[in-house]
């Protein structure tokens, strides 16, 4: 029962993205076409010398003068083939460079995900266990503090701090200047994942702490938590077998619903430590007017984006039994 | 009863401010900062912000308040400059957003079944683009420029007040004098222009204010990245990203105070959107 309720709200939701994908590409094809920037002057920039014939040739061969529907349905079916075209700024194929990006840009967030998550959890917990005493007042204030930093203005602060004052970390770059790729070791790769890991972190705990804080405090004033209290029960025993169980679950589902703000963070923390990730390359073809690679990453960072979400919805209506009713109703 | 009595002494007879007092004192500073920012905009002529390089590298001193930069221009006046840009960048896109808030929320909340599923929809799509990349999109679709910049924020930040609104006018129109209205004989449009529209303004208002930190924090990052405004109108995150290169020769004051100048805005509105919402909506300040 409970299986078939899962994959079946797991089919809804799989619709649903994929009509939000879809959705994604056109409007994303709308935009690249509308953009006043040409790429076959682009192209032609970082090439060299090209004869007006060549250019001809090119704006065909591209299909630049097809009609636009005509031109996204060739795109689409590439895609769906699988061939997202060729990056003009790596000269690889799009896919390739997605791929060997997002593996070190998945480093960065993972790290920053479960760092922010347990810190912000155990502040959380701290601060609604302490509701309204000088610990929960002032670390509520550090919390509403950096939530209106800039991620790139703290990423160059620690960089200040950090890397020039103290010299304990390098300057950019996920590995040594002047290595080979392969000599690299696992260290220097953490040595230099550090400081941009911690960059998004301190941003995005302060979400979960504030929120879990919330939860605990309403947890905290039940009825049940009260009757637990004539009981006798402690603090702790109290805290351990009503609070943590209460709050862990929402704090989670938070975490895997803020995919999108991970995804944006990491655009300016990898820019900051210039690391080679999906963020620094989303901005670079941008700036270079890459449209394979931009329209490449803006649909994979959408269905990054949707996935967490798929996970955070799934897990709310595991835990919520009202949610999971109002699933079996429809 | 008693806690009630407690309560209140505790906030008259205490230290604390009073929550209006505290808007008001928010609201004056805010406009002394716009103000200022905005005449510095106008007031600060080109020749203040030129390069002159006897002067290049100069800590911060009383004579340069935020230092001077490898070309030995003024960083105070160029902050400045670019807070004035920011702001009216930030006031407008978040106006705009707002706008399109109400009007698809009203528009989710009273049409049909299939527009408001649509609407949601779009909403989902919105979302779950992030919203660094999908303004990165949006500009490179304008030019690069202030038009991509503005509209890229508007497209953006819509989503959470349109959300809300739809709620609240959901809410509103099974109040019984939305019913006798209707029994009166009042048309469709004569209801939301008299009832709904005005029960609206709040809400705009606050969320008006909330979006304007996250409209101008977007608009610094994305002009950080290159985007947005050209290098010779100094936004924020043009001078915050040009600093980057003279962070290694310990230039801090490049990057610490622009920043600094912004941090302070931003927290600076976001009081006050909470502080308005609770005066509004006194059951939110429970939160």
């Amino acid at each position: 029962m409970i299986v078939k309720r899962i994959t079946n709200v797991f089919f809804r939701y799989a619709l649903r993205v994929i009509t939000l994908l879809f959705a994604v590409s056109v409007i994303g094809f709308t935009l690249v076409s509308l953009s006043p920037v040409d790429p076959v002057q682009q192209y032609v920039l970082s090439v060299g010398s090209v004869s007006p014939e060549q250019r001809a040739e090119l704006e065909d061969y591209w299909g630049l003068n097809d009609p636009p529907v005509e031109r996204f349905e060739n795109c689409l079916s590439a895609i769906l083939h699988g061939d997202f075209g060729t990056s003009l700024l790596y000269r690889r194929p799009v896919i390739d460079v997605i791929r060997e990006k997002f593996a070190n840009t998945f480093a960065l967030m993972l790290c920053a995900w479960v760092f922010s998550g347990v810190i912000g959890f155990i502040l959380g917990c701290v601060m609604g266990a302490n509701r309204d005493r000088a610990a929960d007042k002032i670390l509520k204030r550090i919390c509403l503090l950096l939530c209106s930093v800039p991620t790139f203005w703290l990423g160059l602060l620690l960089l200040l701090l950090f890397s020039v004052w103290l010299g304990w970390f390098p300057i950019g770059f996920s590995s040594p200047i002047g290595v080979m790729n392969s000599d690299v070791t696992i260290w220097q790769q953490i040595h230099h994942l550090i400081l941009p890991a911690l960059t998004l972190s301190l941003l995005s705990f302060a979400n979960v702490a504030l929120h879990t804080r919330q939860k605990l405090i309403d947890v905290l004033e039940s009825d049940y938590v009260l009757f637990a209290k004539a009981r006798g029960e402690s603090k702790r025993q109290i805290m351990k077998r009503h609070g943590y169980r209460n709050i862990i679950m929402p704090a989670l589902t938070l975490q895997f619903a803020s995919f999108a703000e991970l995804f944006g963070g990491s655009v300016l923390a990898e820019n900051v430590f210039s690391y080679p990730g999906l963020g620094s390359a989303v901005s670079a073809a941008g700036l270079n007017s890459d449209v394979p690679l931009l329209l490449g990453i803006t649909l994979f960072s959408a269905l990054f984006v949707f996935t967490g979400n798929m996970i955070a919805n799934l897990l709310y209506g595991a835990i919520d039994p009202q949610i999971k009713e109002s699933y079996a109703n429809e | 009863m008693n806690e009630l009595t407690v309560q209140n002494s505790s906030v008259f007879h205490g230290k604390r401010i009073n929550r209006r007092t505290k808007t008001v004192i928010l609201i004056i500073l805010i406009s002394a900062i716009i103000a200022s920012a905005l005449l510095a905009g106008v007031l600060i002529s080109d020749e203040a912000v030129a390069a002159d390089f006897t002067n290049a590298k100069q800590k911060p001193s009383f004579e340069h308040l935020f230092g001077t930069d490898w070309l030995g221009r003024d960083l105070f006046a160029r902050t400045m400059k670019g807070l004035s840009i920011s702001i009216v960048v930030g006031v407008v896109a978040s106006l705009i957003s707002a706008v399109i808030a109400v009007l698809v929320g009203i528009a989710a909340a009273t049409g049909s079944k299939t527009l408001d599923g649509f609407i949601n929809w779009l909403i989902d799509l919105v979302m779950g683009v992030p919203h660094l990349v999908l303004i990165i999109l949006i500009s490179f679709a304008c030019g690069r420029g202030l038009k991509g910049l503005l509209a890229g924020i508007a497209i953006t930040h819509w989503t959470s007040l349109a959300r809300l609104i739809r709620a609240e006018v959901l809410q509103l129109r099974s109040e019984q004098y939305i019913a006798v209205s209707r029994k009166l004989g009042k048309s469709n449009g004569w209801i939301l222009i008299n009832h709904i529209l005005p029960h609206m303004i709040p809400q705009f208002v606050v969320g008006l204010v909330l979006m304007f930190p996250h409209a101008i924090l977007h608009e610094a990052s994305i002009s950080f990245l290159g985007y947005g405004l050209p290098p010779e109108q100094p936004a924020i995150g043009i001078i915050l990203s040009e600093s980057m290169k003279y962070l290694s020769s310990g230039m801090w004051w490049l990057a610490f105070f622009p920043g600094l100048t912004l941090v302070i805005i931003v927290i600076l509105f976001d009081r006050l959107g909470d502080n308005l919402k609770m005066l509004i909506d006194p059951y939110s300040a429970q939160e």
